[in-house]
């Protein structure tokens, strides 16, 4: 589906938990996710805390799409 | 697991495959893989093929081609030697290609389907940003039967009005994984409570009042394709201007 929407001309960010598979699949910029259950959460934290790192995912997402890329792009912390 | 005990036990590993697993263009190179139906139906064919040829490699035996064998292709050169020179070879393949005879080549060229990087956003806070995703978030009750399992469709929902996904109004559709800590706040799948707060924060300009949605377990490579590409239409007609995409 990624590599569908970055043919039709929009910039695309994938978050996902399995990388190699993004890469793979052929996904240009990709930000790593969490768990398999929970991509963009952590039960294991208080609420707070948890929505947090939601919010820092969320960013970085955001952030790879402003930024220019030539290759597939794994962006970490 | 299969290429570690290969590589570092000195074990040797038969696996078998569905073609489109993403595991065969990982671990073709280190180890036979069988190719299998993509379903247990087809358990019946490829087990033999997997003992046959795990056998002949304890044996010590020559393994064959991959078409002889029934392993994916490995990408790997074999030396061989032929009676006939490789100009006149590649004359006879040649003459029948232009024959429209059939004709086996000897060095299949890889094919790799890439797309170039779109350029980056450069006006976020005037942009419109859209949510999808593969990781099965749907309406509650799912009420358009998206499989949890090779999904023969998507969802196109509204997020209107929404500020926050809920365990009582949404859950997830996808099967393959404990659907608990989905179903319990969707915003850990589908991030619209972040996504609304940066949208009041003025970060960008309007998350796309819909989303859309599919199970990416055990779903054809070809559906996905198809799925990807009518919703990045309609994503383009109703003026989005970037996509957060998340998978499970």
């Amino acid at each position: 589906m990624v590599k569908e929407i970055e043919r039709a001309g929009l910039p695309v960010v994938h978050v996902c938990t399995i990388v190699p598979i993004s890469l793979t699949v052929g996904a240009n910029r990709i930000v790593p996710a969490v768990a398999i259950p929970h991509p963009l959460g952590d039960p294991s934290k208080p609420f707070e805390e948890e929505k947090a790192i939601r919010r820092h995912l969320v960013e970085k997402a955001l952030k790879a799409l402003q930024t220019p890329v030539s290759e597939q792009t794994v962006f970490n912390d | 697991m299969g290429d570690i005990i290969s590589k570092e036990l000195g074990i040797p590993v038969v696996s078998g495959m569905f073609p489109e697993n993403p595991g065969v263009e990982m671990y073709r190179k280190s180890m036979y893989i069988i190719e299998t139906a993509d379903s247990a139906r087809g358990m019946g064919k490829a087990v033999p093929a997997m003992a046959r040829l795990l056998l002949k490699l304890l044996k010590g035996e020559k393994i064959g081609l991959p078409a002889e064998e029934g392993y994916i292709e490995r990408g790997l050169r074999i030396n061989k030697f032929f009676d006939r020179m490789a100009s006149e070879r590649c004359v006879d393949m040649f003459v029948k290609k232009l024959k429209g005879e059939p004709f086996e080549t000897e060095y299949p060229m890889p094919v790799f389907d890439r797309v170039d990087p779109n350029p980056p956003i450069v006006d976020m806070a005037g942009s419109t940003v859209a949510l999808v995703t593969s990781g099965g978030i749907c309406p509650k009750g799912n009420p358009d039967h998206i499989e949890a399992s090779s999904a023969s469709k998507y969802g196109e929902y509204s997020i209107e009005g929404f500020d926050d996904l809920t365990s009582a109004d949404h859950c997830t559709a996808h099967g393959g994984y404990d659907a608990t800590y989905a179903d319990n706040d969707p915003d850990r799948v589908l991030p619209v409570d972040v996504m609304r707060e940066m949208e009041k924060e003025g970060v960008f300009k309007k998350l796309h009042n819909k989303f859309y949605t599919t199970v990416g377990n055990g779903t054809a490579v070809a559906s996905a394709k198809k799925f990807g590409a009518e919703i990045a239409q309609k994503l383009k007609a109703d003026g989005v201007d970037a996509v957060i995409l998340t998978s499970t």
